[in-house]
């Protein structure tokens, strides 16, 4: 498949103008970015800011730019990354509109599994940060892998309607097991789960960066290569098995790849829900449905939303926090209201 | 209206609803249920910190004498629970059972519909910028949150093409509430009234005082009295809106008053105890089972059933892991969870 498709002149169009789109929301990006670095319970003005990026700052400002924001933003932009792809990713397979790690319970499946290492291992100082994404991954697989065998049906396959009925279904339970898991918490740490339930982008130093950025590095640049799969198993399982692609197998991998994204994000930004659903509709609108736009699209739109909704939660109600899950929870389920009331079934 | 052939076929609908219905089972459940309850109740209220004989339980109630501390403890903190367990579990199951039949939905209930956050995003509210509201105040304000929770969601599911299918109504429902619930939490964050609001995200009896049930109380059995009054039209109105009209039920008014039923029901609960969900879900599904698909009985077996439940739920939340409590929205999650997957499963073909 090395060998380039001819384009028509519409074609190479909206390529032309699909890359301007993808240009201006990374400039926009950098904005926030900027904005961001300005938004806090301490003052800095945009040229303090530039001055200390630069290297010229007190040590105060050093200290708040480098150790507390820059880190945050940092993650903030990684987490709505990986939870949009992933998110598009799911609403590929699945060819369902709805699909998003946090309706299908994978967050929570994560959340739990991060939950359980922090309540039998409650010095979070000790803790190898390195080691939460690959628990939160797994975490989230086994969730999926429970959901996918509960909604899977003989004869009939999976219902995407059933599918996310069984995440509801599914969450709701985890839920309830972390509401028990949580009683036996201390109160410091019972005060650290509240919070990261709520979604908020806790791990702000640079050891959580280190630790999200080797997955969303290697992961994002593979689901983008798989462009192709993905507009293909979007034709219906007919098509694609009619065009010669393996399905079972490439969903497989795909849904891994969906499952990690979620998985590693979660681990350190908490229960951070409808990022994957509206960062892939608002990106959809955007650049059109062909994945080799969309996946880079819906990675800058949800990096964006992130860390626009972390900004608000820090400046709105200062000196207190809102946790950007909350912010994004207010954007996102009318959002969600609002596809669902339009999706015929 | 109906031509002949429609008529004997509500005829036919009629005769099998009957053959499905079993009063004798029915009378069992009923007074075996009321039975159990009872039971349930003296266990509950004899286990605690304070271990207390079931014969002090019984003197407590009715020789009731200041001077002992057990009958004190009884008096003040256990009975007041334990009834209000038994409230609240009436109330949810009646709430389920009711939307159950009114909108043929076999997801029905009122956890998984929005009025639960609903009702605690109100009662959040009222905390942030009401403190101090009478206990009477704070419950309108409850069935007014039911009442938002519940019109968003139906709202939208009315507005959507295709109509309320069943799955539209819980998706609508986990989002209205995801929204419900996150605004509550920026609420409490922002007021620092987190503390008292935990309790009600979890769910928990263990603060229902006899004022907060004496409150209730007209509420819930000016509401109970009216679903029984409405149960023979719920029965019509679960085989079909054309049947019921058919038969002469004016189907808006029915479904009016068992809305306004439903709220104060759901709303009255949450105010006691918490977005508990899953116990609307789980006891007219039971009950149906039982003693078949006449409304006339599911409703009061549904009341002693819920109330059981509920009462069990929060024994055995106390008894888990003493000292501490497990929060009984968990414990009946636990089981909630997969009897609500088992009837996404069957795609809710029964009701």
């Amino acid at each position: 498949m090395k060998d380039k498709p001819i384009m028509t002149e519409g074609q190479q169009k909206t390529k032309a103008r699909n890359l301007f789109v993808i240009s201006i929301l990374s400039l926009l990006i950098v904005v926030v970015f900027i904005i961001s670095m300005n938004t806090g319970f301490i003052k800095l003005s945009p040229l303090e800011v530039l001055r200390t990026l630069f290297g010229f700052g007190t040590d105060k400002q050093q200290l708040i730019l480098f150790e507390f924001r820059l880190p945050r933003i940092i993650i903030s932009i990684l987490v709505g990354m990986g939870l949009a792809v992933s998110g598009c990713i799911l609403q590929g397979i699945s060819r369902n509109a709805l699909a998003d790690p946090g309706i299908l319970g994978i967050n929570a499946g994560a959340g739990l599994a991060v939950m359980l290492f922090i309540s039998f291992f409650p010095s979070t100082t000790a803790t190898p940060v390195f080691l939460l994404p690959i628990l939160a991954f797994a975490g989230a697989g086994i969730t999926a892998i429970i959901i996918y065998t509960l909604a899977y049906k003989r004869h009939v396959g999976i219902s995407p309607m059933r599918l996310l009925l069984t995440g509801v279904a599914v969450a709701a339970g985890i839920s309830a097991a972390m509401i028990v898991l949580t009683l036996r918490l201390s109160p410091e740490n019972y005060q650290f789960v509240a919070t990261w339930l709520a979604g908020s982008i806790w791990g702000s130093n640079w050891k959580f960066v280190l630790s999200l950025l080797p997955w969303i590095v290697v992961l994002l640049p593979f689901v983008f290569s798989k462009a192709r799969v993905l507009n293909v198993l979007n034709l219906g399982d007919l098509t694609a098995t009619g065009l010669g692609a393996s399905i079972e197998k490439e969903r497989r991998v795909l849904l891994a790849a969906a499952v990690g994204l979620a998985g590693a994000s979660v681990s350190v930004s908490g229960g951070i829900g409808f990022v994957g659903l509206i960062g892939p509709h608002l990106a959809r609108q955007l650049v059109g449905s062909r994945h080799q736009f969309l996946l880079p699209a819906a990675a800058l739109t949800g990096g964006l939303l992130v860390l626009i909704a972390d900004t608000i939660g820090r400046w709105i109600l200062q000196p207190s926090e809102i946790p950007a899950g909350i912010v994004v929870a207010v954007i996102g389920a009318p959002y969600f209201l609002y596809l669902l009331s339009r999706l015929k079934d | 209206m109906s031509t002949p052939a429609e008529v004997s076929a509500e005829i036919e609908e009629l005769v099998k609803m009957k053959k499905h219905s079993h009063p004798i089972m029915a009378v069992i459940v009923l007074f075996g249920g009321m039975f159990a309850l009872l039971l349930a109740i003296g266990l509950s209220i004899s286990f605690g910190a304070a271990d207390i004989q079931l014969a002090t339980v019984w003197t407590a109630v009715f020789h009731f004498n200041p001077d002992i501390t057990q009958h004190q403890i009884i008096r003040e903190i256990r009975l007041p629970r334990v009834l209000g367990a038994a409230m609240v579990g009436a109330c949810f199951a009646v709430a389920g059972a009711l939307m159950q039949g009114m909108t043929r939905n076999p997801l029905a209930d009122s956890g998984l519909l929005g009025l639960n956050a609903g009702a605690a995003f109100m009662l959040a509210l009222c905390f942030a910028f009401l403190p101090g509201l009478s206990y009477m105040y704070v419950i309108m304000y409850s069935f007014l949150g039911a009442g938002l929770g519940v019109g968003i969601v139906y709202g939208v599911g009315s507005m959507s093409r295709g109509g309320l299918t069943p799955m539209r109504l819980v998706l609508a429902g986990a989002a209205v509430s995801a929204l419900l619930g996150a605004l509550s939490e920026g609420v409490a964050l922002y007021f620092r009234i987190g503390q008292d609001l935990a309790f009600w995200y979890a769910g928990g009896v263990s603060g229902t005082k006899w004022i907060h049930l004496q409150i209730m109380s007209p509420w819930i059995i000016a509401a109970m009295i009216g679903a029984v009054i409405l149960s023979r039209s719920i029965t019509l109105l679960s085989l079909g809106e054309e049947i019921s009209i058919g038969l002469g039920q004016r189907t808006k008014t029915i479904k009016f008053f068992g809305m306004i039923i439903v709220l104060i029901l759901a709303g009255a609960a949450v105010s006691v105890v918490g977005a508990v969900g899953f116990v609307g879900l789980i006891v007219p599904h039971l009950t149906r089972f039982l003693v078949g698909h006449d409304y006339r009985w599911i409703i009061p077996c549904s009341i002693v059933l819920g109330g059981l439940l509920v009462v069990l739920a929060d024994l055995a939340a106390r008894m888990i892991n003493p000292p501490y409590e497990t929060p009984i929205g968990a414990l009946i999650a636990l089981i909630g969870v997969p009897f609500f997957l088992y009837l996404a499963r069957k795609g809710g073909k029964e009701l």
